[in-house]
């Protein structure tokens, strides 16, 4: 029982990151109609953000250090420290959550120069000229990534207060073995307040409704006398900070390095074909239930009699589902299909 | 006009195989012969080769052909161990399973097309990529990759002659000949030039031009009475071989097989090649490759020294600024160029070189043309 409710927990944050990144790739796909295989870089970039804003918060100087009295020792100090003191510290601790701030704006900034720049171009293309254009973007901006921040996976701690971890399993009154991180935690129910406030935007505000219609017929909201494309460019920058926020937060998790994203492009392209292509709510749900899937595929009660099932079972699932149920579990009719 | 065809094909592979076969002379100049670099030339041809017959003609995106690059390494690397450091037996074997290999992931993801296709084939690429890496150690030595060792069963070699266990490691040969320098570069010129000319028959049949069909309008097609599946299936199957071939040759050049070569990323390096040459045209995907492999060979061995000094011409400031400036494009950086010419090709030029050359002949055509015209109105 402990061991079946840590992996489901276990599965879920992991599905959360796939439901969030498949959730932009799908509302891009459903505005734009445009498959972008650098989403994935976009998630990284968000992580990035965080190292970013890490790094800024450290800038450092170098002082006397009092503590060692032999001989005259010098210690990095950063500068918070010196101007705040501990108000300093406690700042550079809680670097990552704090880098959301950073990285809303700076996300929103590169969505939008890639749509203008890029992406506006390749409308009338075919879908795979947007395929390769945006996989040789997805290679620049990995190449960009390791020329500044280099090969290696970079650590990025979670606040002290949340790296301990969270006893679920005495909350629920099972095993006092049962722990689970609580940075986490943390991490699922920020996915999961993001997946609420993007659908209650699209579902709640005057601009999510227009979006909405102009997903399901653009001509007739063009011919209404709206600028439907200035509504998909912004679209594209929510998806691209939905997928930069995702990163950020994932860091703790995941140390960041310049290939994560490309890691993460297939597994969660293949999340959107399982929910349908051109489904927000199937994004969500095949998001969580692969990641579940995948966590429930590492169990050593499964891979004794299956050895490393869990490398292979999302891609599996993901073939049968496609071959027996083309259009996903909630695809809509007449998406994509020929 | 049946005979002109055939005698013009004639003529088409005869240039080929004295353009292929005298590569160490022209290429000479240009600083690019030496036989690793030309044999990477040749075996990146006949996958590209390979690759173009699926994407080319019918116009399916595959992101799934590095997994038959792999099997095809990885099998040649077993026939090396266990029969014989003959070269002809681990190509046959490395073609022949990933044709197989091919038929079955093609007969799945030719159910679906369009982007359908390329991610239910991108899923495969990763699924056999962590097979390979992780799940089927024992049959391809996992991270560290497979290797021949001196004490190799190599069955058929110790029929025939005594190896002396305990020796060396073996070479890779063709009944006697080194496949290493010149010779091997030779052996995989021969296959290439085969490969070219299958593709050739290919392109001119009625078979090329019904995948050519499936490419303009699948829909209309299956209107006249044609089920195009078989077809998607067969040209599936022989660009997985030509994958498989390639993969295969490179193991004989060097006997290794590692897993990063089955990931997908890889696979995108073909279709860049492809593109860049020119989709679908019969000598494109060469000119691709020669022209990545040759840029690649250059900008991955430039370093700063080197960098310092082809600017040396200029004052030291501005040397200095173009140093920095450059530096992050090559050596290391090489696959941000890379990126860079993708993204430059795919939007300025989609039909590759060939199309570059078509225009440019044009241009010049119509220049022509029009001082004709001047020349007869005076």
């Amino acid at each position: 029982m402990d061991a079946i409710l840590i992996q489901l927990l276990n599965g879920l944050d992991k599905g959360a990151a796939y439901a969030l990144i498949a959730l932009g790739l799908t509302l891009v796909f459903g505005t734009l109609g445009v498959v972008n295989f650098a989403h994935g870089a976009l998630f990284m970039l968000g992580a990035f953000c965080a190292v970013t804003f890490q790094k800024i918060l450290t800038i450092s100087v170098k002082v006397v250090d009092p503590s060692i009295t032999f001989f005259t020792a010098y210690k990095e100090q950063p500068y918070l420290e010196i101007w705040f003191g501990d108000v300093g510290l406690a700042i550079i601790d809680y670097a990552v959550p704090l880098s959301i701030f950073m990285a809303i704006p700076v996300m929103l900034f590169i969505g939008l120069a890639m749509e203008r720049g890029l992406i506006r171009h390749f409308y009338k293309r075919t879908h795979a000229e947007q395929i390769l254009v945006t996989f040789g973007l997805a290679i620049v901006i990995q190449e960009v990534i390791r020329h500044f921040f280099g090969a290696n996976p970079i650590p990025m701690p979670a606040p002290d207060i949340v790296s301990s971890s969270a006893a679920v399993g005495a909350w629920l009154g099972l095993s006092e073995n049962l722990v689970y991180p609580w940075w986490r935690l943390i991490y699922l129910s920020f996915s999961l307040l993001i997946i609420t406030s993007v659908f209650a935007f699209l579902q709640l505000t005057t601009f999510g409704m227009v979006v909405r219609a102009g997903m399901f017929d653009r001509q007739m909201v063009g011919f209404l006398g709206i600028n439907v494309q200035r509504k998909f460019t912004i679209v594209f920058g929510l998806a691209s900070v939905v997928a930069g926020l995702a990163g950020v937060m994932y860091a703790p998790i995941l140390p960041p390095d310049y290939h994560m994203g490309m890691d993460f492009l297939v597994l969660s392209f293949v999340v959107v074909v399982v929910g349908g292509m051109g489904s927000l709510p199937g994004a969500v749900a095949a998001g969580f239930l692969l990641g579940i899937l995948q966590s429930f595929a590492s169990m050593t009660v499964v891979s004794q009699y299956l050895p490393g099932i869990d490398q292979v079972i999302i891609y599996l699932v993901a073939v049968i589902i496609l071959l027996t149920r083309p259009r996903g579990l909630m695809g809509r009719k007449g998406v994509m299909e020929d | 006009m049946q005979i002109e065809k055939k005698r013009s094909n004639l003529f088409i592979m005869a240039m080929f195989s004295i353009v292929v076969l005298s590569m160490p002379i022209w290429l000479d100049p240009l600083g690019a012969n030496y036989p690793d670099l030309l044999q990477k030339f040749a075996i990146f041809g006949i996958f590209a080769i390979g690759y173009n017959i699926l994407f080319g003609l019918t116009g399916y995106l595959s992101f799934g052909h590095a997994i038959f690059l792999g099997v095809g390494s990885y099998t040649a690397v077993w026939s090396f161990k266990l029969l014989s450091m003959n070269a002809i037996p681990a190509i046959i074997f490395g073609t022949v399973l990933a044709g197989i290999i091919a038929a079955l992931v093609g007969y799945v993801s030719l159910r679906r097309s369009g982007i359908y296709f390329s991610i239910l084939t991108l899923a495969f690429a990763q699924m056999f990529y962590n097979l390979a890496y992780s799940v089927l150690t024992p049959l391809t030595n996992g991270e560290t990759g497979l290797t021949i060792s001196s004490d190799d069963p190599r069955v058929l070699d110790r029929l025939f002659s005594d190896v002396a266990a305990g020796g060396g490691l073996p070479s890779t040969e063709v009944f006697g000949i080194s496949m290493s320098g010149y010779s091997g570069f030779y052996f995989t010129a021969v296959i290439l030039i085969l490969a070219f000319f299958i593709s050739l028959k290919i392109f001119n049949s009625p078979f090329g031009l019904k995948l050519k069909a499936i490419k303009s309008n699948q829909h209309r097609m299956k209107y006249t009475g044609y089920n195009t599946r078989p077809y998607l299936i067969t040209a599936f199957v022989i660009s997985g071989m030509f994958a498989g071939l390639a993969g295969s040759l490179m193991a004989v050049t060097d006997p290794l097989a590692g897993a990063e070569r089955m990931q997908w990323t890889a696979s995108g390096e073909v279709v860049l090649m492809t593109i860049l040459g020119g989709v679908g045209t019969l000598y494109g995907p060469l000119f691709g490759v020669a022209i990545i492999k040759y840029l690649e060979n250059i900008f991955s061995a430039v370093n700063e020294a080197v960098l310092q000094s082809f600017f040396a011409f200029m004052p030291q400031w501005l040397n200095d600024t173009m140093v920095v400036i450059v530096s992050p494009f090559v050596g290391e950086g090489w696959h941000l160029t890379l990126g860079l010419m993708f993204i430059v090709i795919v939007i300025f030029l989609p039909g590759g070189v060939t199309e570059g050359f078509q225009k440019l002949k044009e241009k010049f055509k119509k220049n022509d043309d029009q001082q004709k015209l001047k020349q007869g109105d005076e």
